[in-house]
């Protein structure tokens, strides 16, 4: 579970994030919503570490993340897998190089468990066989199940995904989608996802957090979210024709 | 008279200005140094990677390092004849004059300016384009010292690198001079070999090899940091790359200064 407690950031004048207040229940899909630059992505780096908030506290299962020392923050970090919009992966590095790095790094495993290790998560997001690839000679809808495959190789307890479904057609959104859930369900994780598409809101949804000019306007279940009788929260949803 | 307190005071916010982001982006280097320094979470992926770039950085720049070298030296010592053009004057002069420029000057500084190019241009739109393309958040997220797995293999493939590219630089720098003096009929290789062995110091070598160490520990932390804090898109991937280059040739000729005043 990941608790935010009044997490505030600033970047010089102006205040992003306003006093943010949410928690994310471990084994489900957590969704955070809302609209370009009211500050998703902000409070993503904030929970990742990429970002220090002003004040305010992330708590990851009972830990202070914002409080913990460099080395603690580190050990925490082995923990989270992280899906970017642009999947981040690494260019020079092929595939399977990627999905290995986690291992090579923080495990003492031979090479050939990594490989099994590395074979075994290429399955779960179904894309076996593309080990020798690189990043640039694969589709962007590959990449992101890449990334996916990436973000899971060690035994993560969290998984964020900022935009998973940004610059992909509606099909392979939908498979990216599934892909997420299926995750989650299996491996018992706590995952949060950034997005503005309500389409993976009904799908996969769990918990939403509505987030409004920094703000947590509005936080429950998806099947709750059309009868919210959040103003704000209505209009959101009227525009993306999910209504 | 108030025209000119306003100029002198517009001059003077300049200069305090320009001090000030000075002094900030030295002080970002010095942390950004400092925190490439921790335990590396696993020392044989860090020990693969240094091998790598001593190929990426020594391999790969010796064909410019040789071109130049054999020309500057040749080139020297055709300069050093047409000037020193003396009866009283011996022809081994000439030599002892390319050969100790060369170890002195022309064989590390001009090398490393070269390099500055070539090598500090490549690291800082590596880690430039790593930055913009989120991949060092990816480290970060993973709980890697991003830094220091980026930077630090670069920097000790330099430390080792550059001094044998400077090493090489002497030793056809004054190959190219013996040629040029043989082809152009100025001096034998023999009057060449005699003026060079005479006027040579083995602490002059040694304060080339210093030369050489401190020029590649300024090419790759001034590259590595200017590609670390690259913000933006490819444009600004591009300017940090120029930045990394001027900031180092102008480190580079600071230090060579400084060197000789120190140090002979």
């Amino acid at each position: 579970m990941i608790e935010l407690k009044d997490v505030r950031k600033s970047f010089g004048e102006v205040e992003i994030l306003k006093g943010i207040n949410a928690t994310f229940d471990t084994g489900k899909v957590n969704l955070v919503i809302g609209s370009s630059g009211h500050g998703k992505s902000v409070m993503m780096k904030c929970m990742v570490g990429l970002e220090t908030p002003t004040s305010g506290s992330v708590i990851y299962d009972h830990r202070d993340f914002t409080h913990l020392e460099y080395k603690q923050i580190r050990e925490v970090r082995k923990e989270i897998g992280m899906l970017f919009q642009g999947t981040a992966l690494f260019d020079s590095l092929t595939v399977e190089q990627n999905v290995e790095f986690a291992l090579k790094m923080f495990t003492n495993m031979t090479p050939a468990e990594r490989r099994d290790r590395v074979d075994f998560c290429l399955e779960q997001v179904d894309m076996p066989g593309i080990n020798q690839k690189f990043p640039s000679e694969i589709s962007g809808g590959m990449k992101k199940r890449v990334g996916i495959a990436r973000a899971i190789a060690l035994d993560i307890k969290y998984l964020f995904c900022d935009e998973p479904n940004s610059g992909l057609d509606p099909i392979t959104s939908r498979l990216i989608d599934e892909l997420l859930k299926s995750i989650t369900e299996e491996f018992k994780i706590t995952t949060i996802i950034n997005t503005h598409d309500m389409k993976t809101v009904f799908d996969i949804g769990d918990d939403v957090v509505f987030i409004y000019e920094g703000n947590n306007e509005w936080s429950g279940k998806v099947k709750d979210i059309k009868t919210s009788g959040n103003e704000i929260l209505t209009r959101f949803i009227e525009a993306s024709q999910f209504h | 008279m108030l025209w000119t307190f306003y100029l002198v005071k517009k001059i003077v916010g300049l200069i305090f200005t320009a001090e000030m982001n000075f002094f900030n982006q030295f002080g970002k280097y010095v942390l950004f140094i400092r925190g490439m320094f921790s335990k590396p979470e696993k020392l044989s992926v860090y020990i693969d990677r240094t091998i790598t770039e001593m190929s990426n950085i020594g391999i790969g720049s010796l064909a410019i390092v040789v071109i130049i070298a054999v020309f500057q030296g040749a080139v020297t010592t055709l300069q050093i004849a047409y000037q020193l053009v003396s009866p009283l004057i011996s022809k081994p002069v000439i030599g002892s004059i390319v050969s100790d420029s060369s170890m002195l000057e022309l064989a590390p500084t001009i090398t490393c300016l070269v390099l500055a190019g070539k090598v500090g241009s490549h690291i800082a739109s590596e880690i430039g384009t790593m930055r913009v393309s989120e991949q060092i958040d990816a480290l970060e997220v993973m709980g890697i010292n991003s830094s220091g797995y980026l930077a630090l293999p670069k920097i000790i493939a330099g430390l080792i690198m550059i001094p044998c590219l400077v090493i090489i630089s002497i030793f056809l720098s004054n190959a190219g001079g013996i040629f040029a003096g043989e082809a152009s009929g100025i001096l034998s290789s023999e009057e060449y070999l005699q003026g060079a062995r005479a006027s040579f110091l083995p602490y002059n070598l040694f304060f080339a090899l210093i030369k050489a160490v401190t020029y590649a520990f300024i090419i790759t932390t001034v590259s590595s940091f200017h590609g670390y804090t690259t913000k933006g898109g490819a444009l600004e991937v591009g300017a940090s790359s120029t930045k990394a280059v001027v900031y180092s040739a102008v480190a580079i000729l600071f230090s060579d200064y400084l060197l000789a005043q120190l140090l002979l």
